[in-house]
């Protein structure tokens, strides 16, 4: 029974919650049991129950949802995954958390992550790397790992994570489900740990397109407390579409077919996805973002700047571990050198590099630049297509520790993920198939990433639901290794 | 000072904002309460939290643009300024960087450069001898005064000497204090000062080495500290050596200026633009609203007082560019109590003025001599009920103990002496004890009629009508 529910999509749960079917109780009790078995490392935190005064009545009533550990949730452990918050009890509930409550779910717990959003596999927290349900041996991508893989390893029902530069995207990939980044504004920052601030979202992952929407509902909306926010206007409609007549879609050239670096299987599922499109009646043209490919130069410029100054906040004056010191900068030094994880420091490295008088010009004004001829790259596509499609992560999940090494292969998980977020618009990763990995060995998922102009995450949800249903992903994770 | 060097002066000031709440959350403004108390998680840089802007803080910068005849660009833009301390709780300070709200004005013959919207660093108390950082045992933190508005407002270097500094820094507080937007205290440091410093040989245009002097938290001080910095910079220049640019620390105790430690200022700050907040586009209703909310200021004012209300310019400045000497000047004008305003203006300016100075420097709202009283003091000399002597006396015995000016003549017995018999008895007995005077005065020397008139008030010990009596001599002496 317990394993029959864990199964169910969250639409589907929640409709026999309400009709009486199915007891939230008994509902969040499976997975209070699943997760706390949790044999992924995907949670640092679990509830011992539903959330009191949740399960309202809602649209997610009775629906249990794993939150990333960037979230802070007051009076639980919120930790970022770094040392440096080890300990912290957050004295308030971020808005995305306040606002799933309000729809009725309960936090069922947090998840594992890098550490502050910085990373591709999930092997910077500082709590242990979080294994991909499909081989343990293998990364859930990063940095929402923990909630990508509590997912996909039928340990929570959907979740929540933020994504900067592919954070949901390349996770939910390489975990086979679905994982969306809205338009920069359309959900809420407020008490999300902030990375990279004019990058970072917050979005949904889930096994189903329909669940994503019915999580984007909930999260979208303009909040008082964050100034960039704007809300999705219209709001978010649940998806219909079963064809894809009258749609438009681009390949952008930099980030498929020239795209160096994607796995010869990734490329064979994307091929066939893109034919599916065009059998579902979709519009398919090759097109161009030329500036695409300087989206990680860009990017790891501007989102270490940002961090260098959003993470000097953790300097043991106020909250989480102080170390001593004979004086004051020996007590920053050694509470950031103790508390911090050497990706963190290579980024408030490069971060405060970039910034810096003499610099500045050279590197984060160059960056910025790039970003805004990014973001008109995109805007000159969508005035031909309604959609761009591209492989989500130029290979599957890769070896624990294949990487750890080289920060540039690193970085380059995120090559066609980039750009999305430096232009503040929308893409979705939907499953689109199973494909094996360079080196051999077992099939593992592939993600297709779609994107499109700012807020169009509805039309941009009902297309990936056609797309959804004509591949019909049906693979679960065998696990093990 | 030299006169071979010319001082060139401008100044940074500060201005914490009265807004209801703090610039970029709900936590309400304060000062004196118990330390940590006006905090949220927002002001306290909790991880996760976002500032939001506070439109009322906004509304009060573009009132100060206004009163600076600044102009005010299309777009204001926060910045992030990176620096490590314990009173700056996010490890940076949310200030205007290269996008001001407010550039290019002129006030009271001193360019405005710019005025820029900011954050306030919370209050550190450094625990031990020094009172600073180094060498103190611990120090402690109240973030209630962190997050307070502040405006920042930098004048071009056209101040060319300490008195101006503090004349022009002391017109800019009653400005200020009469828009409302700030209580400009410079003890409690709702206004603070930073000078930047140099000299130049007179005649040139060229600007000198400059260095910038901090601490000086009375408009005495201000005065006092740039008088310190010119004559030090003057001494070396005249030495043969250079000016080292720094920054330097005033001791109101001695006088003296001591250079901070380089940790202590020579920062990269790292400026990029706030990416947590959105441009501000001040609108035409936001600046019409701005316009529309601003009292009569003080330069208007004293215009005002010199045009309509006839009082000589010099008075009316000295009220007008005094916020605080300007109310109680409004106010006993509205209890009038017959005295005309110039009589007024005249014993506010001049006696009370003195009179609180040498009380020991007593704001005039806090002064026991009541508008009111000064006013009914003003009518009594005025229409010569008692003599101006007299009426010193008398002010002196309101600043000392407040009270009624009528009970005061009648309990001293300072009333004119209006008996005519008994004047001429007294201006006679003069006479025959000058006869000098009484000589010259005969032959036509108007001067002379002075000391046979100090005889009079001597004997009269004030309280006689001097016009009244200088008639009565000449009528004695037929000097007409």
């Amino acid at each position: 029974m317990a394993s029959e529910l864990l199964e169910l999509t969250v639409a589907r749960a929640a409709e026999r919650i309400r009709s009486g079917e199915l007891s939230a109780g008994e509902y969040f009790d499976a997975y209070r049991e699943a997760a706390a078995g949790d044999p992924l490392n995907a949670f640092l935190w679990t509830a011992e129950g539903p959330d009191e005064g949740g399960a309202g009545e809602g649209e997610l009533s009775g629906i249990p949802v794993a939150v990333k550990d960037i979230f802070c949730t007051e009076g639980v452990a919120t930790t970022a995954g770094s040392r440096i918050l080890e300990g912290y009890l957050p004295p308030y509930t971020s808005t995305a958390v306040k606002a799933l409550r309000e729809a009725g779910a309960s936090v069922l717990g947090k998840t594992n992550m890098d550490e502050f959003a910085m990373g591709s596999s999930n092997e910077n927290s500082a709590f242990g790397p979080v294994k991909n349900p499909w081989d343990h041996a293998r990364v859930p991508g990063g940095s929402s790992g923990g909630s990508a893989a509590a997912v996909a390893g039928r340990l929570a029902p959907c979740a929540i994570g933020t994504d900067t530069g592919g954070s949901i995207r390349q996770p939910a990939a390489l975990c086979g489900i679905v994982g969306m980044k809205p338009t920069y504004g359309a959900v809420s920052r407020y008490g999300e740990i902030a990375f990279a601030s004019s990058l970072d979202q917050c979005g949904p992952l889930t096994r189903d397109v329909t669940d994503c929407a019915l999580i984007l509902r909930a999260l979208e909306g303009r909040d008082p407390m964050d100034a960039t926010s704007v809300g999705i206007e219209g709001g978010v409609e649940l998806p219909s579409r079963e064809d894809l007549k009258g749609l438009r879609f681009g390949i952008p050239r930099e980030l498929a077919s020239d795209a160096e670096g994607i796995e010869r299987g990734v490329r064979g599922v994307f091929e066939s996805t893109v034919e599916l499109i065009e059998r579902l009646g979709g519009e398919l043209a090759e097109t161009e973002l030329p500036h695409a490919p300087h989206g990680i130069s860009a990017y790891y410029v501007l989102a270490p700047a940002e961090a260098s100054s959003n993470l000097a906040r953790y300097d043991g004056v106020r909250f989480g571990p102080r170390a001593d010191g004979d004086d004051l900068t020996e007590m920053y030094e050694r509470t950031r050198h103790d508390g911090f994880g050497d990706e963190v420091k290579r980024r408030i490295m490069l971060g405060t590099y970039a910034l810096s008088s003499g610099y500045y010009d050279a590197y984060y004004g160059r960056a910025q630049r790039v970003r805004t001829k990014i973001a008109e790259d995109f805007a000159r596509a969508f005035e031909s297509f309604d959609f761009v499609v591209t492989p989500t992560s130029p290979t599957v999940a890769f070896e624990l520790g294949a990487r750890t090494d080289d920060p540039l292969a690193m970085y380059m998980s995120d090559y066609c993920t980039v750009p999305m977020p430096l232009a503040g618009i929308p893409a979705i990763s939907i499953p689109a198939g199973l494909a094996e990995p360079d080196g051999g060995g077992p099939e593992l998922p592939v993600g297709l990433q779609i994107a499109g102009p700012a807020f169009s995450e509805s039309g941009m949800l009902d297309a990936a639901h056609a797309l959804e249903r004509a591949i019909g992903f049906d693979s679960v994770p065998g696990g093990g290794s | 000072m030299s006169g071979a060097y010319e001082a060139v002066i401008g100044l940074e000031i500060h201005v914490q904002l009265s807004t209801r709440t703090k610039m970029f959350c709900g936590c309400e403004l304060s000062f004196g309460d118990e330390p940590n108390v006006h905090t949220c998680p927002v002001c306290l840089g909790h991880p996760g939290t976002l500032p939001t802007l506070n439109e009322q803080a906004i509304h009060y910068a573009l009132m100060i643009a206004a009163a600076l005849g600044c102009e005010v660009p299309p777009l204001n833009e926060f910045a992030r300024k990176n620096y490590f301390y314990p009173d700056l709780p996010k490890g940076y300070q949310i200030s205007q960087f290269d996008k001001p709200i407010a550039v290019g004005g002129s006030f009271a013959d001193v360019g405005i450069t710019r005025a820029h919207l900011e954050e306030d660093a919370a209050k550190l108390t450094h625990v031990g001898a020094s009172g600073r950082i180094h060498g103190s045992g611990h120090s402690l933190v109240d973030f209630n005064r962190g997050g307070t508005p502040l405006v920042e407002i930098v004048t071009e270097p056209d101040i060319r000497s300490a008195a101006q500094a503090r004349e022009w820094a002391q017109l800019l507080r009653a400005t200020i204090r009469q828009l409302g937007v700030s209580d400009v205290n410079m003890e409690e440091g709702s206004l603070r000062a930073d000078g930047n410093i140099s000299l130049r040989p007179e005649g040139s245009e060229e600007l000198g080495v400059k260095t910038e002097l901090k601490n000086m938290n009375s408009f005495r001080f201000l005065e006092r500290g740039i008088e310190a910095e010119l004559e030090r910079q003057r001494e070396i220049l005249e030495s043969g050596e250079a000016v080292v640019q720094q920054t330097l620390h005033f001791h109101p105790e001695d006088g003296s200026l001591t250079p901070l430690r380089s940790k202590e200022y020579a920062h990269d700050y790292r400026y990029f633009p706030e990416p947590d907040l959105v441009p501000v586009a001040p609108t035409e209703a936001m600046l019409a609203a701005a316009r529309e909310a601003m009292p009569e200021l003080p330069l208007a004012r004293r215009d005002r007082y010199i045009e309509q209300v006839g009082i000589p310019a010099e008075a009316a400045a000295t009220l007008a560019f005094q916020a605080e000497y300007a109310e109680f000047f409004e106010r006993a004008l509205e209890a009038g109590d017959g005295a005309s305003a110039k009589a007024i203006a005249n014993w506010v300016t001049g006696e009370l003025v003195a009179a609180l100075r040498d009380a020991g420097d007593v704001d005039p709202g806090d002064s026991k001599a009541t508008p009111e009283a000064v006013a009914a003091l003003a009518g009594m000399v005025e229409s010569k009920a008692i003599s101006h002597g007299s009426g010193k006396r008398v002010l002196s015995k309101l600043v000392a103990d407040g009270g009624d000016p009528a009970a005061i003549v009648e309990a001293e017995g300072l009333g004119q002496i209006s008996d005519s018999g008994e004047l001429e008895k007294i201006v006679d007995a003069a006479i025959e004890a000058e006869p000098e005077a009484a000589e010259q005065v005969r032959q036509g020397n108007q001067k002379a009629i002075g000391r046979i008139m100090g005889f009079v008030m001597k004997e009269t010990q004030g309280r006689a009508d001097g016009g009244a009596v200088q008639k009565l001599i000449r009528g004695r002496l037929g000097a007409g």
